[in-house]
């Protein structure tokens, strides 16, 4: 079996869907020659040829509104946007056009188009380079949207975007491009919209998704020694989610807490927070606590240890949480 | 120095552009300029082009007639939509008044296996991709966003925010280029048309760039009607439109968009340069919107009354029957039919406006996904129970 990091998961995911079916096309700012600026893309250009590898302009709504009449084409186009920050030019195309011609034409056309986007913070960035907008995209009906967490996810669930026939945002945590896992290439995938148990456990749990599964999947083996026996579920897909683990889990614990990058307010950890609520209410031993990134632009990279949940924080919300 | 309050504003004598006026490097706009290809006059003379008459040489009688029954077939039932609005059976009309030409003789031009990427005036363009008018009435009923097939028909769905629609257009077209259908026997191109304000957009911009770098077959077909809603041309531009794509390393023409002759030949040079690989290009179709942008706006508030005067001289449907009956010797009987044809189209129209029924309310949950979703089929199964409940009561 092989051990690959994310990146390379990714890479491995994108050839075999490219081997698979000619349709599949790459395209972004330097996925080509340069193999994308964290190397995701590297060596498919060569391997695939100009046409089927595009380094495209530098312009993010050209990338995506060419997509979509690829798409229309009969192509499966997976674009890559360079950095979190940098979407917003091509949000137009993605909220006007790819989310809603399926709907608008009733079906007519499809639009299976990917836009994978390294998110998140922690690799000591510049602005606009370490951000977490999935909320604004989950919020586009239409729209599909993911995030790995790990190498086996990485390597499956991009092949299952790019066979989807709806338009799946793909959020890659860039933190984590570079940490490593066996993947079996033959096993059976796990169904693209489905959360997961992470991590067994009984007396509290913990959902989250991309770049906090590991912070998450740590605080749980750190809370060992407090004597707490953590769930930590992986949710995996954020449009649509999949909560049935949750509410699951939560019957059963009674305590969860969310945990996210991103802004709290109006968010997918909200989204979690309402619905548990909601489905879980009289399962509750305790108010439903989130851990997440704070209400406010993403700080310069010597503020980002604190803005980022960490084991202290989220161990903090465990212990909130198992006293109430 | 001067202070601000002592500039005064410079006089003249010159209150409205003339016809030799240049504002902001743009000619006023009731003329084309030097460069316009012009085949039929407003007089309804045909004028010789060494460049583009092999482009329009088969249009003799028959074919002159029937572009004459497209232009007012179309404008019929353009005028049938906007009664319908005053009505109330619309919500909205966008009337394409004064564009006929421009729509028809670049819809004429394209080949069955070519695509059209419109925006949302383009009911002539429709037309001749036979899409049913009565097809176009859904979207301003609000009944649906659009129900004709894109793929069958070779006529994308209208795209409401401007100048998306060129990115798209453009993609479609690398995509014909990627599959080698540039060049050879089946070559296929793509049109998209877009209006004088869709040009200040990014999209349009990029639509140009990304054209150009991958040579894709797709003919940009600015309909410059001279107004963004209240926003004239200079509002967008310093220089004539078709002069941009010089800039992005492509030709750009200026065509007599009130020239139904003029704009099927340089509409038909176009696309022959896309199918045969020498695309992209532009092409500016000068004409003049002589309604309102939609039927939710006021053009008395923005312009002046002389300058739609003006234009009237120009009519696109006019210079064509001046041109079938003094050049060419059709009878009246002629144009009494295409008439009667074109009241039993309004009819039809507009019963088929009024009988339109309401969707479905479960419309709202259809397609959404094409692999569905569970949140969306838990809302129609709670939605529909819901008022399941009424039912008896």
């Amino acid at each position: 079996m092989a051990v690959l990091t994310m990146a390379k998961a990714i890479n491995d995911g994108l050839r075999a869907a490219m081997e698979r079916d000619p349709k599949v096309l790459v395209m972004g700012e330097d996925v080509g020659k340069l193999g994308g600026v964290f190397r995701v893309t590297d060596g498919l250009q060569k391997d695939f040829g100009e046409q089927r590898v595009l380094d495209t302009p530098l312009a993010e709504s050209g990338i995506i509104g060419t997509a979509v009449g690829l798409a229309i084409r009969g192509f499966r186009p997976v674009c890559e946007i360079q950095f979190d920050g940098f979407v917003f030019p091509g949000y137009d195309q993605i909220v006007s056009q790819l989310a809603k011609l399926h709907f608008r034409s009733q079906g007519k056309v499809p639009m299976p188009v990917v836009v994978r986007i390294p998110f998140g913070g922690g690799i000591g960035a510049v602005e606009h380079h370490s951000e977490s907008p999935e909320a604004l995209f989950a919020h586009v009906a239409g729209l599909k949207v993911v995030a790995c967490s790990n190498p086996v996810d990485a390597y499956w669930m991009i092949q299952q975007a790019i066979a989807s026939d709806d338009p799946v945002i793909f959020f890659e945590p860039k933190r984590r491009y570079w940490e490593k896992a066996e993947v079996d290439v033959t096993a059976e995938p796990q169904p693209l919209h489905t959360s997961r148990v992470a991590r067994p456990g009984s007396s509290l749990s913990i959902a989250g998704y991309g770049p906090v599964l590991k912070t998450c999947l740590d605080a749980a083996e750190a809370a060992v020694a407090d004597g707490h026996d953590i769930e930590v579920i992986d949710l995996r897909t954020l449009s649509p989610l999949d909560l049935g683990p949750v509410f699951d889990s939560v019957r059963r614990t009674g305590r969860l807490v969310v945990v996210a990058e991103a802004p709290s307010e109006t968010s997918v950890a909200a989204e979690v927070c309402a619905r548990v609520q909601q489905e879980c209410f009289h399962s509750l031993e305790a108010p439903v606590l989130r851990v997440t990134g704070f209400d406010t632009p993403y700080p310069p990279s010597k503020c980002e240890e604190d803005y980022l949940p960490d084991l202290d924080r989220v161990l903090d919300a465990v212990d909130r949480s198992m006293g109430w | 120095m001067s202070t601000p309050q002592d500039w005064t504003p410079p006089t003249s004598t010159d209150s409205h552009p003339g016809h030799d006026h240049v504002v902001a490097g743009l000619k006023g706009t009731d003329e084309g300029g030097a460069d316009l290809v012009q085949l039929l006059t407003p007089e309804g003379e045909r004028v010789p082009d060494p460049r583009f008459d092999a482009y329009a040489a088969d249009v003799d009688v028959e074919m002159l007639k029937n572009l004459y029954r497209d232009l007012v077939l179309v404008r019929r039932f353009d005028r049938e939509g906007n009664a319908l609005q005053r009505q109330g059976q619309l919500g909205i009309w966008v009337p394409l008044l004064g564009q006929e030409a421009a729509q028809i003789g670049a819809g004429r031009a394209m080949a069955p296996q070519d695509m059209a990427f419109p925006s949302y005036r383009e009911h002539g363009v429709a037309w001749t991709r036979g899409v049913d008018p009565t097809d176009l009435l859904g979207i301003f009923r609000g009944t649906d966003h659009g129900s004709w097939d894109p793929k069958a028909t070779g006529f994308h769905l209208y795209t409401i925010v401007i100048g998306n629609q060129c990115l798209n257009a453009t993609g479609y077209a690398m995509g014909q280029k990627f599959e080698g259908r540039v060049g050879g026997d089946d070559a296929e191109a793509t049109i998209c048309f877009f209006g004088d304000g869709a040009t200040s957009q990014g999209d349009v911009h990029e639509g140009f760039v990304w054209a150009a770098v991958y040579d894709a077959p797709v003919v940009f077909y600015c309909q410059n009607n001279q107004w963004a809603i209240s926003e004239p041309t200079e509002r967008q531009t310093r220089v004539p439109l078709y002069k941009r794509a010089q800039g992005y390393g492509f030709d750009g023409i200026r065509v007599d968009g009130n020239d139904v002759i003029a704009c099927l030949a340089v509409t038909r040079w176009a696309l022959e340069e896309c199918r045969t690989g020498n695309g992209p290009v532009l092409i500016e179709a000068f004409t003049y919107r002589m309604d309102a942008h939609t039927t939710s706006d006021d053009p008395t508030r923005y312009r002046l009354a002389d300058e739609l005067e003006l234009w009237k001289l120009k009519d696109p449907i006019e210079r064509v029957r001046v041109h079938l009956v003094r050049s060419l010797g059709v009878e009246p009987e002629f144009f009494d039919g295409v008439q009667a044809d074109a009241d039993a189209l309004a009819a039809r129209f507009r019963q088929h406006c009024v009988d339109m029924p309401a969707p479905a309310a479960d419309r709202i949950f259809s397609e959404v996904y094409a692999d569905g979703s569970p949140a969306v089929d838990a809302q129609r199964e709670a939605f529909l129970a819901y008022h399941a409940s009424f039912e008896g009561v």
